[in-house]
């Protein structure tokens, strides 16, 4: 192989005028970052409503919850994000279409919608999950306390629910990271697509996509540091995960 | 043996059930069942092992829906549409077979939570009740841990503690002892006790003969979903009328 190695390309200037091939890739690790994060709040929330709506004992609401899991998880992420980004504004009200498609970052705008939805069903999945795992029991000693079934929800199953499924909601905040990519379809400068503008413009492939390559493996470390954070930090003393190990609990005490 | 059946209509009763009954699908899980536990009564059901014994003590509390039959609580129609079942419960102290506390929340949060968010007391308040019933029950000093750091007895006895802490007009127990060690029993059967000789109305589900003999007014045996015998306490242990209660009780005080 006759290849050219020359580390020093990240320090000469990218053609586009913004400036050195480096900088390109920190404005695209941004948008990255920006997408995720916007992105992984959203799934967040829209997977917990929707992951708890099919565990209700309201069949209407349960089955509302799985048609929404089923639709947006059987559709590739790369083909909602077309959906999105160049159906969804021609099928809705004209006025609406428009302002869809003239709002500032408008790329960045559907990547983190196409995002959310297509995690969110995964989200979903887990808390569902989550909230099965603890037997009928803890529900059934809220609502004796006389508390409502949301109160039931809020206050007894999703905090226990949240918690039993954070290592699972540490891979699907690492997933979104690496599905942020497929926003480059949509014309989103984020960091693989400022990866292979370098390589177009430079020829140095291997030197940018060695960069790229660490930046994100290094925000993932990042991730999985700060979720064990919160796992430790949201620790139940003396709670096992293992409903039947009671019995070792009680040595403990 | 002075609370003969038909006699005390002074009072109404705390519980009454009129003829429940109760089906999965083609599987009937009780039929006919009726019975009543006076105010400050103490009335123990027992049964084989899937009479509905469970079933029958969350169905008083709406917990379980059923489909015959009427149950009153405190006057109070649990199966009627009107019913606001949360404030019916609210009052309505239950105890489970497997403590059921909240694991993520402190010892003391367990004994709050409901006092704070269902019947709206002040946090200092609903605090201040919490740590005079985990006195009571023995547990003060255990107020900051969490559930699982603390033995299945003591679990249960904060567990009774929770529910006394919503001030209930009766208690319902389903099976309070049966996930404990031997060593354990006595201790949740003492506060039990207690809260017996304080006047407390009481329907429980419970093998335990002993906890029956001292403290129960009358004894109810449930066999494949129905009431069998309904009787005093001396006439359950004397002289059980069917056949079914008389060999449950030679398995169950002879095993
Ligand atoms: N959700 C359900 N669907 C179908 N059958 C059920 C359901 N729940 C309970 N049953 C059945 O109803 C019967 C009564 O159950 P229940 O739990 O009330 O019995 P139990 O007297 O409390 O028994 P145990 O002493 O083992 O606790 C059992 O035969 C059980 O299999
Ligand atoms: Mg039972």
């Amino acid at each position: 192989m006759n290849y050219n190695w020359n580390w020093g390309i990240f320090l000469e200037a990218s053609p586009d005028g913004t400036g050195s091939y480096l900088y390109t890739l920190f404005l695209g690790t941004r948008w990255t970052i920006a997408v995720s994060l916007t992105a992984w709040v959203a799934a967040l929330v829209m997977g917990g409503v929707v992951g708890t709506l099919t565990t209700l004992p309201r069949r209407g609401w349960a089955m509302l919850g799985d048609a929404y899991i089923e639709f947006f998880r059987n559709i590739p992420l790369l083909v909602q994000m077309f959906l999105w980004f160049f159906v969804v504004p021609e099928i809705v009200p004209e006025a609406i279409g428009t302002w869809m498609k003239q709002t500032p970052n408008s790329s960045f705008w559907t990547a983190v919608v196409a995002l959310a939805f297509f995690t969110s069903t995964r989200i979903a999945v887990q808390f569902r999950a989550g909230i099965l795992s603890q037997a009928r029991g803890q529900m059934m000693a809220a609502q004796a306390l006389g508390m409502t079934l949301t109160q039931s929800y809020c206050y007894v199953i999703l905090p226990m629910a949240f918690r039993i499924i954070l290592p699972p909601l540490t891979s699907e905040f690492m997933n979104i990271l690496k599905n942020s990519s497929v926003a480059m379809a949509v014309g989103l400068m984020e960091l693989t697509a400022q990866t292979r503008a370098m390589q177009e413009f430079s020829f140095q492939v291997f030197e940018a996509f060695t960069v790229s390559t660490i930046i994100y493996i290094v925000i993932n470390m990042v991730i999985v540091f700060g979720m064990r954070r919160l796992e430790r930090w949201l620790a139940v003393p003396g709670f096992s995960f293992d409903r039947g190990a009671e019995a070792d609990l009680r040595g403990g005490a | 043996m002075e609370k003969d059946e038909k006699t005390d209509e002074k009072a109404p009763p705390m519980i009454l059930l009129d003829k429940v009954g109760k089906h999965y699908g083609n599987f009937r899980v009780l039929s006919g069942c009726s019975m009543q536990v006076a105010k400050g009564e103490v009335v123990v059901v027992c049964g084989p092992s899937g009479s509905g014994k469970s079933t029958l003590i969350k169905c008083v509390n709406g917990l379980e829906p059923f489909q015959e039959g009427e149950i009153f609580v405190n006057g109070v129609s649990v199966g009627a549409a009107s019913t606001d079942l949360s404030k019916l419960r609210s009052h309505v102290g239950m105890v489970f077979q497997n403590f059921e506390l909240f694991p993520h929340m402190t010892i003391l949060e367990n004994l709050t939570i409901a006092q704070i968010k269902v019947i709206k007391r002040d946090k200092a308040e609903a605090e201040q009740r919490a740590v005079e019933l985990l006195h009571r029950v023995g547990l003060r000093i255990h107020a900051t841990r969490f559930p699982g750091q603390l033995s299945g007895g003591q679990q249960q006895r904060v567990a009774i503690a929770r529910a006394l802490a919503m001030d209930p007009i009766c208690m319902l127990f389903d099976e309070p002892t049966s996930a404990l060690d031997p060593e354990m029993i006595s201790e949740v059967l003492d506060v039990m006790t207690e809260l017996a000789q304080d006047g407390m109305t009481m329907m429980c589900v419970t093998h335990e003969m002993g906890f029956a003999k001292r403290v129960a007014h009358r004894v109810a045996f449930i066999d494949q979903g129905e009431i069998v015998e309904d009787v005093s306490k001396d006439e359950f242990f004397d002289h059980p009328r069917s056949e079914r209660a008389a060999q449950f009780l030679s398995r169950i005080l002879h095993h």
